[in-house]
Order: C-alpha cells, then structure tokens, then sequence
C-alpha cells in the first residue's frame, strides 16, 4: 500500500507541471501581450497613461522576453505565490481568488459527496430492486438529469421556487450576512442556501453513477454463485449486501473519482446562474475582458484542485480493492 | 398443421443464421423501443433544422414592434362548439396601470385560420433560392406559438433557425474528435508499449481537467471580429479538442482486443500491410460499436455549444443557436414574467435525451451475436 501511495503521489507532479504549462498557454493565447489589452482599456476610459507603472509591470513578468523565459518568470513567480496582476481588479491575482476558491472547493466537495452517497443508495436499490416502480422513477429521473445541463437545470429551479413562493433564492447568505464577519447564524444561513447549488451540481453525476451500479449489480445478480447462495437459503438482503454488492462496487467507486472534473465544471457555470461568490462570475468576467493572468490562474486552480481529488479518490480505491496495490 | 408450423420455425431459423451483421443488429436495435422513439424524433428535429426557413413562419430577425413579449398564442380547434380548421385569436393589448406593462388578452373577435404552404416573409433558401412559401402560418394577423422576445422576435422561428446550429455543431465536432480518436486510439492499442503508456497518460491528464472552464478559457482567445462561420468553427475545434478522449478509449479498448484474433493474426502473418490491417481487417471490427461511442458523445458537445453560448463566450447573436437564445433568459425576473423564453431549453433537453436513448440502443445492438 506504501508503494502504490508513493507511487501515485509522485505521479501526480509532472501532472501539477503540465496543468501550469496549460494554463501559461491559455494566459499566452490571445492576440497581443497583456498590456496591450490594459492600455487599450485605459485609452477607452480616457485616464492617463502611467509609462513608469507599465515599465515596472513589464519588467516584473518580462513581458518583452522571449515565450519560454517568459514561462520560467511566470513559474517561478507561482511557486512563490505571485500569480500575476489583475488589470481588472487592478489588484494582484492571489488576493482575489482567495475565499471564492474557498467556496468553490466546499461545494464541489459537498456536492460529490451528494453524488456519491444517493448515487449508491439509488443505485442499490435500482439493481435490486429492478423494473419496480421506483426503478423506473429513477431511471427516468436519470435520464432527464443526464440530459439537463446544470445552468439550465439552476435556472428552472431558480425560476419554479420564484414562481410559487415568489422568493428567489441564489446566492449562498442573505443579504445581511453576506458581508457580515463569520458566526454561528451566518453558518446556519449558509446551511439554508447551499443544498440548492449542491443539489443542482451533484444530480448529473449522481445520475451516471446510479447508471453504473444498477447495471454492475444486475449483472452480478444473476452469477451462478448468487443463485447457489439464494438456493441454499440465505436470506436475500443479507447476501446481496456481503456479496455481489461488493464487487459490483467497484467500477462504481473507480468512474467516482473521475466525477470530480464534472462536478468542477459544474460548480462553475452553476455558481454564475445562481449568483454564488464561487469562481464562475469573475472567470467569465475575466475571460470576456481578457484578463488572463486572473482567468488563467483561476483554470489552473481549478485543474488543480481536481488533481488532488483525483489522487485522493484512487488512493481510497486502492484501499478498498487490493488488486490495484498489487497491479 | 404441425408441419407447417415446423417449416415456419425453420425458415425463421435460417434467416437469422443468413441474416448480415448490420441486419442482425437492426433486429436487436427494433426491440428497443425507447431507442425507436428518440430516432425519431431526432429525424424530426433535424428535418426542421435543415430546412428551417421553409418551416419557420417568420423571418427570426423581424421585428414586430407592436407585440413585445406577447405570450405564446393557443391553437383553437373549436369554434362555438364545432371543429374547425386550426386558427389563433388576436391579441387585444391592455397596458398595467401601475406597471405599464402591455397585457396581451384574447380577442375573441379576431380570428385568424391556419393555413399549410402559406405566403410570408420572403428568404432565400440555403441562401440560395428566393422565394416566400413556408411550411404553416397566418394569412392575415400574427402567429406566435411560442411567444414573442424583448424585441418582438417570434421565438418559435428563432428555436428553429438554432436548431440547424444547436444539432450540426454537435455532428461537425463529434466527427473531428472521431477522427483524433480512431488516429490517436488506434496509434496507442496497436503499437502498445511506451505509446500506449504516453497517450494513456496524455488522456488522463487531458480528463483531469474540468471541462467547462477549459472550454471557456479557449472559447475567449477566439478573435472577437471572426465571422459567424468562423467562430462556429472555432467552438466545433474546441469541443472536440477536449471530447476526443472518451473515443480514443473505446477504440484503445476495441484494437487491444482485436489484436490478438486469430484473423488479426493471421491476415498479419500473411504479410498484410499494417495499413491493410487496420482498415482492412481491424476498424471493420468496430464499426458498430465506434458509431454508439459517437452517438453517445453528441449530447455532450450540444450541450457544450449550449452552455458556452449561454455564458456568452460561445456563439454570439446575430448567429442564432438555443444557446444564445436561452442568453435572453439569464435574469430570473424576466423568466418569471415571460416563461416562453426557456421554451429553447425544452428543446436542447428533448434533443441530448433522445441522443441519449439511440446510443444506448445502438450500445446494447452494436454486438449482435452476443446473446
């Protein structure tokens, strides 16, 4: 078990790399350096032109150099926790992503765990109890949750809760807790508001993972080994649960670290429907305006976080089937 | 009587066994009825899409200034009592003393028939021939079955025009990620050794990162003075530069299988060519269950373009796709007031589910002789 932890964790470095060179090529994309975009900007608004701070800015991210030096300043100014400058916020990157990365990890989080946890429940009891009433229910709930993107599923929720109680939710605190320094009722007020987004964020992948389990539990069901065991008289809850459910649990548990990027995606587009402080509005924001160093850094965050995840889901897999350690 | 049944039964018999593979698979897809009924309608959806100026009644970028947001309009069949020949009531438009909003009611007086093949706004068709017969609509009055937008635009005519973007970008960009992955799978399951290991590696790298914010993070380097045609081409790239990992699995899968058969290796031993080998002998193999992989991998581009258009980083109007046209119900106020604008959502819902249920269909079919 050692080894494999070592193993996958030393696996996971040239990938923390690769997503730093992926997100250096998404701020490099767009026509013209970074500057250009800001002094077009400021022209716009008619302010002053300040040469000297453009001079310290090129200086600072060697913006005159060539792509690859310019890389190493980039990298070398990530590993010390300077992410590049904001000329939208005109404030440096790390102070902004802060908190809303915060938020967007904790929902993910919860939002996975939402998946994971009905995700197996439903899918149990789909697979055992298959072609029932509530088998079918799920499945077409399944179905319809596949089909719906999380924004558009965000909106109609959004839409049906203003319609017929005329309130309208979004956001994660009301309004008088929103700025409002942490305690016991901005805690409880949060509670009130982040079932909504975890729900919308989760049900997708929940959906695919129900899929996964009904189908590996119908298939173990019907192995000759069960028949025997039922033959014989065991009672059929006890043996679904002590045997086919744990194998059949097992491509289940290896697609649910692979939920992670989704649900990711999700958080970010649903937090811009639903008006979360997560990272979606100030990524489309910056992406529109073209600030890459925050867009760039907020992907690479992002990408990152999955990694982690990932990494952690696979050593859980490892733990819960030996055949991997030993593979 | 007894011999005849027994004729019958062996007759049935010997047709499966002549039956071709692709019949065989027919058989199996039929029974799926699901499947049957999403074929269908995804048939339906891309007629309509295909020939949208002829089944639009209006032009979608109209403007009827006179009925801003007017709901959509109901098909009466009945005329005191009796069935009639379909047809709409006019509008009477009140305005909201506090509000001054327009409040559109029924005006029983107004009666206005519906007509097939009927004379319209004029369009070139796939902009090429110039004519103005359409499909169905009003002859005299107006015919908004689906409602009207902020700018009086008829949100039927428009949810057909986005139906020819929404289910082509899906095609085009499924086909480049098909080609990417059939070279890039097929490249990593035939040679194996360290190019497998290094494309595998690649595929997980490439999945590990979320999807959305990637997309859009490439969505916005798209210059913003490209032309429509371009910028859909551009976000048909995109989506598949990302979705091709899913298919170089499958095919990955598929070729490490093949590769051990004896007609495989055979056909290797009888000094085929490898390009012999693999067009000849291998892809053959996986036709069928590569066109299930496709058709499951739709969905999620259509739902991409959908999502990108809708934050605004995608396809941008005057280019009309369900995307762009859901960007108009982004404020939940105005979703309360005029519902009939998420009328495009039901669409992008409808088309990924039927997608959704063909694929499964075609999965289960794609190996007939398994039993």
């Amino acid at each position: 078990m050692l080894t494999y932890l070592l193993r996958r964790l030393l696996f996971a470095i040239p990938l923390l790399f690769l997503i730093a060179v992926v997100s250096f090529i998404i701020i490099e994309l767009p026509p013209g350096d970074y500057l250009t975009v800001y002094v077009m900007n400021l022209k716009q608004s008619g302010e002053a032109i300040d040469e000297a701070a453009l001079q310290v800015l090129r200086t600072r991210y060697g913006l005159d150099k060539p792509l690859l030096l310019r890389f190493f300043i980039w990298f070398r100014g990530v590993l010390k926790g300077d992410f590049g400058y904001s000329f939208m916020w005109e404030k440096p990157v790390s102070q902004l992503i802060g908190p809303r990365l915060w938020y967007t990890v904790l929902i993910s989080v919860l939002a996975t765990a939402f998946a994971w946890v009905f995700g197996f429940l439903i899918g149990v009891y789909s697979g055992i109890h298959q072609y029932s009433i509530g088998d079918y229910a799920f499945t077409v709930l399944g179905y319809i949750g596949l089909a719906t993107p999380n924004f558009l599923l965000a909106l109609i929720l959004l839409w049906a809760v203003y319609v017929t109680f005329g309130v309208s939710l979004g956001g994660l605190f009301s309004p008088e807790y929103a700025n409002a320094p942490w305690s016991w009722a901005k805690f409880v007020d949060l509670l009130k508001h982040i079932w909504l987004p975890v729900i919308v964020i989760g049900t997708g992948s929940m959906a695919g993972l129900i899929r996964i389990l009904r189908a590996n539990l119908l298939d173990e069901i019907e192995k000759p080994y069960v028949i025997a065991a039922k033959a014989r008289g065991l009672p059929s809850k006890e043996l679904y649960w002590k045997y086919p459910l744990r194998v059949a649990v097992i491509p289940f548990a290896s697609t649910a670290g692979w939920v992670l990027p989704e649900i990711v995606s999700g958080a970010v587009v649903t937090g811009i429907v639903l008006n979360l402080p997560t990272v979606g509005v100030i990524l489309v924001d910056a992406l529109k305006s073209q600030d890459m160093y925050l867009a760039g850094s907020l992907v690479m965050f992002l990408s990152i976080f999955t990694i982690i995840g990932t990494v952690i889901s696979d050593i859980l897999l490892a733990w819960l089937d030996p055949r991997i350690r030993f593979e | 009587m007894a011999i005849n049944e027994r004729v019958t039964k062996r007759t049935k018999v010997e047709e499966i066994y002549l039956a071709s593979e692709w019949k065989l698979m027919w058989w199996r897809f039929k029974k799926n009825k699901l499947a049957i009924v999403g074929l269908v309608v995804l048939f339906v959806l891309y007629v309509l899409g295909i020939f949208c100026e002829f089944f639009a009644p209006y032009n979608p970028e109209k403007i009827y200034s006179a009925y801003v947001y007017a709901p959509p309009q109901k098909v009466h069949f009945f005329k005191d009592g009796k069935l009639t020949r379909p047809f709409v009531y006019g509008f009477k438009i009140e305005r909201d003393p506090q509000t001054l909003r327009r409040i559109y009611k029924e005006d029983p007086s107004k009666v206005y028939p519906i007509k097939f093949f009927v004379r319209g706004d004029e369009y070139k068709f796939w902009g090429m021939w110039k004519t103005n017969l359409h499909f169905f609509g009003v002859e005299r009055g107006t015919m908004f079955l689906l409602g009207t937008d902020r700018m009086g635009r008829d949100v039927l005519s428009r949810v057909l025009y986005g139906a020819r973007i929404s289910t082509t970008i899906g095609l085009v960009g499924v086909f480049l990620s098909m080609m990417l992955g059939i070279l890039i799978g097929g490249v990593s399951g035939y040679y194996g050794g360290w190019v497998d290991n290094f494309v595998q590696r690649s595929i997980e790298f490439i999945r590990s990162i979320p999807t959305i914010p990637l997309w859009m993070a490439l969505a916005a380097a798209l210059p913003r003075y490209w032309s429509q045609v371009k910028v859909y081409f551009g976000i048909t790239v995109i989506l598949s530069l990302v979705g091709w990992t899913g298919l170089a699995r499958v095919v990955r899968s598929k070729f490490l299988a093949l590769k051990e058969e004896d007609y495989v290796v055979a056909a290797r031993l009888a000094g085929a060519s490898e390009f012999r080998v693999i067009f000849k002998h291998m892809l053959p193999a996986l036709t069928s269950h590569l066109i299930a992989s496709v058709t499951l991998a739709i969905p999620g581009m259509i739902l991409g373009e959908t999502g990108l258009s809708f934050l605004g980083l995608g396809l941008r109007s005057p280019a009309i796709s369900w995307g762009v046209l859901l960007q108009e119900a982004q404020n939940i106020r105005t979703v309360a007031l005029y519902p009939w604008l998420l009328s495009p959502a039901f669409f992008v819902i409808v088309t990924v589910l039927c997608f959704s249920f063909v694929g499964d269909g075609l999965r289960d079919a794609a190996d007939p002789y398994k039993t």
